[in-house]
């Protein structure tokens, strides 16, 4: 591999608030990193553990979920239950050999397409230095020669 | 039935949006990869497929190659969406068919520097809903029907304005008041900025127009206990003097009006007689100059601006909008009854825009009103003098130089906020609070008064600091909102919803605990969701553990096939499960 490891996100954003911010950073044409893909829900609240453990297991090397601010969310409570989720789910995922740092929950308003932007620039950058996903062929390549 | 089981022949439709997507996407290329994905029966480019040549093309498109899904890759879907689906419904296509692929907010735009990347991450997006769209399922909305009456919360002037208004329309209301007086906030001012209207007088005319109306029911010393129900069919229990009483209506509007920020413990507020806030000032006003001269002829007055606003951190880090017009109509109001005397406004940044309103401030400052600009980091000081004047140590920011104005009354202009009891009344309509704790609609600038739960809208200053033609406006804005379901005698109920498969229901109420809405009932042992009720959060359907729930439109199928097709990634094989 001597090319530079460009590493997949894959995003799951609430219609709401975030997804309405990754909108923002579009209009306001503020530029990010092309590698992450988007999955609109209707809330946080609504992301299974079982989606992002499925994300991992198609090798893509990191996930990111936003949500409304505390006390924003428009179906009241649906980001605190996401909350819980994802400390859960960064609990099993160190279990199972994942850094949980490639697991990122951020609150994301629907003006904050800067914050959008600067999140997933973050994000990318976090999981450049930790390398690809174990579960990717190109990890388990290297790791066997 | 026949229908849902058909194989997916999806239609895609790739948008140059002039040069919005064209410009940084080669549009072509990706219309050429979306042919030769599986279940893709045709693919085209439009130059932009929200204009009527475009909407032909889809519909065309449907008919000719029979087409039973339609992904269309342009804007955001929180915008044409509807459009889309409506090009759908008239070929004959189920509205819930639809999907779009956002390449432009999230793709064109964000990646102008690199059209390679942006190109193959159009192809991935656009790969992404057309495997999202395969496994769309065509959905029913339910139809409620909607009493014509109408609960209206806060007997201010934007409750009253939008009373009269839906009164007028000829449906019935019932107008809750906590105060034993219709007239909230502008009972407490004196005049009314730019026309310098008496505030009594507006007032009057509109509560005596409420009270002799027939379709009115005005219930003052009144508070709401619960409401229950859902859009069309809510439930009303109100409370007057320990009495319950109940009745039924079809939409709620929560116009329940703000507070001034009382700002103890600042610049001497509650310590010295004569640090008064604007709204404690106008009652001085109302009782008229002789009154004011008995009490005293105020030779230096100073009005402080952005008294407990625009704070680093929420709640009320919001400008409160109309403390700099209300500072510059009471500083010429003192002026007018006291020639002699020197009126100041110590301010940060004076915002009077708008029609009249600029005039306004011109004007002031003709009439001799002095301007004194001051910093966070440097705010002004009060200290109290022998004789009960005050001491004020403003530095005027602008000029550099330090004023100690020695002031017999000195005005602490102070933002709105929230009512105490706004938390209860969000817990009862389970409507959000922003950060700032006033009521959070919809969407700001596309859902300005409507709550995310149909059949409940907000207006005035229950929303955020607005003055009277403002709240007046949205008053007419939330009739507008309410009206047309309850004209309509019925609604259609968003098919978003969950649905839970009896058969793997085990009553465990998890989804019962978790749902934010009450839309989960646990009847003989097993979940089921009142459709009216359900939001679509998906918050139930991620948490059942039985994996019993079905969220429509987002199902786990649905998020799966996003999931699995966003990246073409190489995982290593596991090895193959034996057979049990």
């Amino acid at each position: 591999m001597t090319e530079q490891f460009e590493p997949r996100i894959l995003g799951f954003l609430c219609n709401w608030c975030s997804y309405a911010g990754a909108d923002l950073a579009g209009v306001s044409r503020i530029s990010y990193p092309t590698n992450i893909r988007i999955i609109r829900i209707m809330c946080s609240g609504r992301v299974d553990p079982l989606h992002v453990l499925e994300a991992f297991r198609q090798g893509i090397d990191g996930v990111l979920v936003t949500g409304c601010h505390p006390g924003d969310c428009h179906y009241i409570t649906g980001n605190y239950a996401c909350e819980k989720r994802v400390k859960f789910l960064k609990e099993v995922l160190a279990q199972i050999g994942i850094d949980p740092r490639r697991l990122r929950l951020e609150w994301v308003s629907a003006s904050e397409g800067g914050k959008f932007a600067k999140i997933v620039k973050e994000m990318i950058g976090e999981v450049r230095k930790l390398g690809p996903s174990p579960l990717r062929k190109e990890y388990q390549e290297t790791v066997s020669t | 039935m026949a229908q849902q089981e058909e194989k997916p022949k999806v239609g895609v439709f790739i948008c140059h949006c002039g040069i919005n997507i064209g410009g940084v996407v080669n549009v072509p290329q990706v219309v050429k990869y979306a042919q030769t994905l599986p279940n893709v029966a045709y693919a085209e480019d439009n130059i932009y497929t929200c204009s009527a040549e475009g909407i032909d093309s889809i519909k065309a498109a449907i008919k000719e190659h029979s087409l039973n899904r339609v992904v269309v890759a342009s804007c955001t879907p929180r915008t044409h969406e509807p459009l889309f689906r409506g090009a759908c419904v008239d070929a004959g296509v189920n509205p819930y068919l639809f999907e779009l692929a956002n390449i432009r907010e999230h793709c064109s735009w964000v990646h102008m520097r690199e059209p390679e990347k942006a190109t193959e991450k159009a192809k991935d997006i656009v790969r992404m809903a057309i495997a999202r769209a395969s496994f769309l399922k065509p959905q029913e909305e339910a139809e409620l029907p909607v009493d014509p009456t109408a609960l209206i919360i806060g007997g201010g002037i934007s409750g009253i304005t939008s009373a009269l208004c839906l009164a007028n329309q000829g449906f019935k209301v019932y107008l809750v008041e906590r105060e034993p007086e219709l007239g909230g906030m502008l009972r407490k001012i004196y005049k009314l900025y730019p026309t310098d209207e008496e505030a009594s007088k507006i007032l009057d005319a509109s509560i005596n127009a409420v009270m002799s109306h027939k379709n009115i029911n005005a219930l003052t010393s009144t508070e709401i206990k619960n409401v229950e129900g859902y859009i069309g069919n809510f439930e009303v229990t109100a409370l007057k003097n320990g009495e319950e009483n109940k009745f039924k209506v079809g939409t709620v509007i929560v116009a329940t009006g703000a507070v001034e920020f009382k700002p103890v413990g600042v610049y001497g507020y509650d310590k010295y007689d004569r640090v008064l806030t604007q709204v404690e000032l106008e009652k001085v006003l109302q009782s008229g100059k002789s009154a004011m001269d008995r009490f005293f002829k105020p030779q230096k007055v100073a009005m402080i601006q952005c008294v407990g606003a625009r704070e680093e951190k929420p709640p009320r880090a919001y400008c409160s909008r109309i403390c700099c017009m209300v500072a510059v109509k009471n500083a010429m109001l003192i002026k007018e009854w006291y020639p002699e005397s020197e009126v100041y406004i110590i301010y940060q940044d004076m915002q009077t825009y708008g029609k009249d309103y600029e005039e306004h401030h011109r004007k002031a400052r003709e009439a001799g009103i002095k301007f004194i600009n001051y910093t966070k980091e440097n705010p002004p000081e009060v200290m109290p003098l022998p004789d009960k004047r005050l001491r004020v140590n403003a530095y005027h920011a602008l000029l550099g130089e330090k004023r100690e104005l020695d002031c017999d009354l000195v005005v602490l202009s102070t933002p709105l906020v929230q009512h105490e009891s706004a938390k209860e009344l969000s817990k009862i309509l389970k409507v959000p609070l922003g950060q700032d704790e006033f009521f959070l609609e919809a969407h700001v600038k596309l859902r300005p008064v409507d709550f995310a739960t149909d059949g409940i809208y907000v207006c005035g200053t229950a929303h955020g600091p607005k003055d009277i033609g403002e709240s007046v406006s949205q008053a007419y804005a939330v009739s507008s909102r309410a009206a047309s379901p309850m004209a309509n005698r019925k609604v259609r109920a968003e098919a978003i919803t969950a649905v839970v498969d009896k058969d793997r229901c085990v009553g465990c109420r998890m989804c019962e605990k978790l749902c934010p809405f009450g839309a989960h009932r646990i009847e003989e042992g097993k979940s089921t969701v009142i459709e009216a009720l359900c939001k679509g959060c998906g918050v139930c359907a991620a948490a059942c553990l039985r994996r019993a729930i079905t969220m429509r439109h987002f199902t786990d199928d649905q998020i799966m096939a996003e999931v699995k097709t966003a990246f073409l990634t190489e995982v290593p094989k596991p090895p193959e499960a034996p057979a049990i």
